[in-house]
């Protein structure tokens, strides 16, 4: 809430005498400060009772946690009152890592790693610097050999095999890594004076954003073999990346824009009045105050591309919602895909939420 | 202005045009050149893949029978019509969840909004669960989750009954219905009209207060145009309203409005997924009316009602309209995921005609041309309301 400064707060704490019980007096305050909030939180805790009370009878009481490799039979006996989470011990090599051979999986765990480790370090204030952008680079070119193997002893692993929650990491992160220059010359080029290259970055970006990025997709999986001259192709997964690529420029390009349009003007004429050169004055004056006024909203548009990495189950790619997917086909198991999905769930969630935490902290503190 | 008769008058290379012109002019020749350069090249690759594959281009596939099933339509449909006309079914199906979804998501999404800010500290603790929840996981997985429960349910003849009339089973949800006949589209077009009219006379009313700050209350002409006239014409043509409900006859419903299990759980996913994101703009317009106002609308002793619907509600929708927009843009593009779950809507059925026909080309380009007319007109519409309520500064 935003304080007006000449209307004088009512020491209102200080006056009330503090009476009674703290749990009752909280109770008091916020539960049954009068009687139609007394009724409402009568009903929602009833309610709230019942809905943990079956979620616990269902989750937890009558689950059945584990069973011998490959024998749903506990499971199917249990089905309707006892969730069956024994599939995800039985699962979870796969929905993790997909058809990436088994005995090689400790890659792709690691890889998983790197990437946390590379969002822990650029989430840290203290390390923005351009050093960041080797480190980004460094990491991502370990992963890339991780993954791919071939050199140093690994044995090579072609991407038709990977799968599971690197896949989805690495769509988002190098998603990220190259739509951000991307969304930088656009959203310096729609603010150009130059006519040409204004309306051009205005049409990229008026029909990425016009569009689902279902459609996009598509165009990727059917259209890039016809665009390409015969015999040319390219790998499936390197086509849906570009499409995510070209979808995340477009997003990026419009928040980066505002934080341009956010920049003061003394500060173009400034520049400007130091004879520096319009990529000069870009690169050392502009974009590290713009790019600064623009990170929580830059960490929320890396959320939403992250949840809509989702998407290329469409085009039959195996990130992590595709092998969840996958995991109960399996006849055995097919009946328990409510407990895959809250599994799944869980993961989204975890990365999702650790983020706009760390962009609402962001928000918070920026004014500091 | 004083001209400095030593200095030298700028050196110009060619007439008027300066080296920053040239420079510019520079840049966009190549800019202009690089994206011919890469479009001719994709074309004339496309061409010569096209003819290698003996596709000729053009939409007169359009004309063509379809024969492509399609299970559950706005519009009456069947496999022996044209391409063109099942693209028109499409948009149907995308429309029909589109708007609905908007409508109560807006709905949803407000109330929401509204108990984030509620005194009781459990209604703003549970609301702020489902706003974190709901938009921290994929819509595609929420969509995924929905559809198996969906499926999950007890067949037609086990129907879960929750009030008299209304069956949710794994064939959807089926509700009690009024069948819609010419004669009840009159009483429809008279209500439409009497809400026109009310409209004209509430513009006159707020005219006639202007100049003599009389109030003078509108909901006597609200009572007589919007429920009056459709009672009226109702009456006059001896309209009647049964409501047919559904019956269980062998292992199906016959009779009532079905809501096929498809377009059930895409509504329920984008209906809950788009609420959270509204619930948080809601929420932040309300707050980001500041405080004095209310303080100062309780000073003048303005009634509870009267006070947000005619000092907050107004701030807090310049701050709401914008982001809503999108919001709404996002609920339609996203509505293109049915396809996840085979209810077919326009990206569906272009998709399946590409499979059919292999015009890749034209049916991408019907895709955006669908989705970049509906965008345009959420926008436009919505640029128009925004700057109906924005603030008139001197």
């Amino acid at each position: 809430m935003t304080a007006i400064a000449d209307v004088p707060e009512a020491p209102r704490a200080a006056r009330r005498p503090q009476i009674g019980n703290p749990v009752l007096r909280w109770l008091r305050a916020n539960l049954f400060s009068s009687i139609p909030n007394g009724i409402l939180s009568v009903v929602l805790l009833a309610l709230l009772a019942k809905g943990i009370f079956s979620f616990v009878q269902w989750g937890l009481a009558n689950a059945v946690w584990l069973t011998p490799a490959n024998d749903s039979s506990a499971c199917r006996a249990a089905r309707g009152v006892g969730a069956c989470w024994a599939i995800i011990p039985e699962k979870y090599r796969f929905i993790l890592f997909g058809t990436y051979p088994f005995d090689e999986q400790w890659r792709p765990a690691l890889s998983v790693l790197l990437f946390i480790a590379l969002f822990y370090l650029s989430s840290r204030r203290a390390l923005w610097r351009r050093e960041l952008v080797l480190v980004w680079i460094g990491a991502l070119v370990l992963i890339s050999v991780l993954m791919w193997g071939g050199v140093l002893g690994l044995s090579f692993v072609s991407q038709d095999r990977w799968g599971g929650l690197p896949v989805t990491l690495i769509l988002a992160t190098f998603g990220l890594a190259f739509g951000f220059p991307l969304g930088i010359l656009v959203a310096l080029g729609r603010r150009s004076k130059l006519p040409a290259i204004r309306s051009l970055s205005v049409l990229y970006v008026e029909l990425i954003r016009g569009v689902p990025l279902v459609s996009l997709l598509f165009m990727a999986s059917v259209m890039f073999p016809l665009f390409m001259p015969s015999g040319f192709n390219i790998d499936k997964l390197l086509r849906a990346q570009i499409a995510i690529i070209l979808f995340a420029g477009a997003y990026l390009a419009e928040v980066i824009r505002g934080g341009l349009q956010a920049v003061p003007r003394g500060q173009y004429e400034a520049a400007e009045a130091l004879g520096l050169s319009y990529w000069r004055k870009n690169r050392l004056i502009i974009l590290p105050q713009a790019i600064r006024h623009v990170i929580p909203p830059l960490v929320n548009t890396f959320i939403a591309f992250f949840k809509d990495t989702s998407l290329v189950l469409i085009i039959g790619i195996f990130d992590l919602l595709t092998t969840a997917k996958t995991a109960i086909i399996d006849p055995a198991w097919q009946q328990f895909s409510v407990e895959v999905y809250i599994f799944v769930a869980a993961i989204y969630f975890v990365f999702c939420f650790a983020m706009s935490r760390y962009s609402r902290g962001l928000e918070a503190t920026s004014g500091q | 202005m004083t001209t400095d008769a030593r200095r030298p008058p700028p050196r110009r290379l060619f007439g008027a045009w300066g080296r920053r012109e040239l420079q510019g002019l520079f840049w966009q020749v190549l800019v202009v050149g690089i994206a011919v350069a890469v479009i001719g090249f994709l074309w004339s690759n496309t061409v010569t893949n096209l003819t290698a594959r003996r596709i000729t281009t053009g939409f007169a596939f359009l004309g063509r029978e379809a024969g492509m099933p399609i299970a559950d339509s706005l519009f009456a449909y069947n496999p022996k019509d044209t391409y063109l006309w099942a693209f028109v079914v499409g948009v149907g199906n995308t429309l029909r969840v589109a708007v609905i979804g908007i409508v109560l998501a807006t709905v949803l999404g407000t109330l929401i909004g509204i108990s984030r800010l509620s005194a009781n500290w459990l209604l703003s603790r549970l609301a702020a669960v489902y706003v974190e929840t709901l938009r921290d996981i994929p819509l595609l997985l929420q969509l995924l989750f929905w559809y198996v429960l969906m499926q999950a349910l007890p067949a037609a003849r086990a129907a879960w009954r929750p009030i008299e009339g209304v069956f949710l089973s794994n064939r959807g949800l089926i509700l009690p219905a009024i069948p819609i006949g010419p004669l009840q589209l009159w009483v429809l077009g008279a209500a439409v009209l009497g809400c026109a009219a009310f409209y004209l006379v509430r513009r006159q009313l707020i005219a006639q207060q202007l100049r003599d700050g009389r109030p003078r209350p509108g909901w006597p002409f609200a009572l007589a145009l919007i429920v009056g006239l459709p009672a009226l014409v109702s009456v006059l043509l001896g309209v009647s309203w049964t409501i047919e409900r559904p019956e269980l006859r062998g292992f199906n419903f016959v009779g009532g409005l079905t809501l096929a299990p498809e377009y059930f759980a895409l509504l329920i996913a984008l209906v809950t997924y788009t609420s959270a994101f509204i619930a948080e703009i809601v929420r932040s317009g309300i707050q980001s009316v500041p405080r004095g106002q209310w303080d100062a609308a309780n000073a003048l002793g303005l009634r509870r009602s009267f006070m947000l619907r005619q000092i907050i509600l107004p701030q807090a929708l310049r701050v709401i309209v914008p982001p809503m927009t999108s919001q709404y843009l996002n609920l339609t593009k996203n509505s293109s995921l049915a396809v996840a779950i085979g209810y077919q809507d326009v990206v569906s059925i272009a998709n399946t005609t590409l499979n059919q026909t292999g015009q890749a080309i034209e049916a991408i380009a019907l895709i955006m041309a669908v989705f970049l007319t509906i965008s345009l007109s959420i926008s436009f519409f919505m640029n128009w309301y925004n700057a109906r309520i924005a603030l008139v500064e001197r």
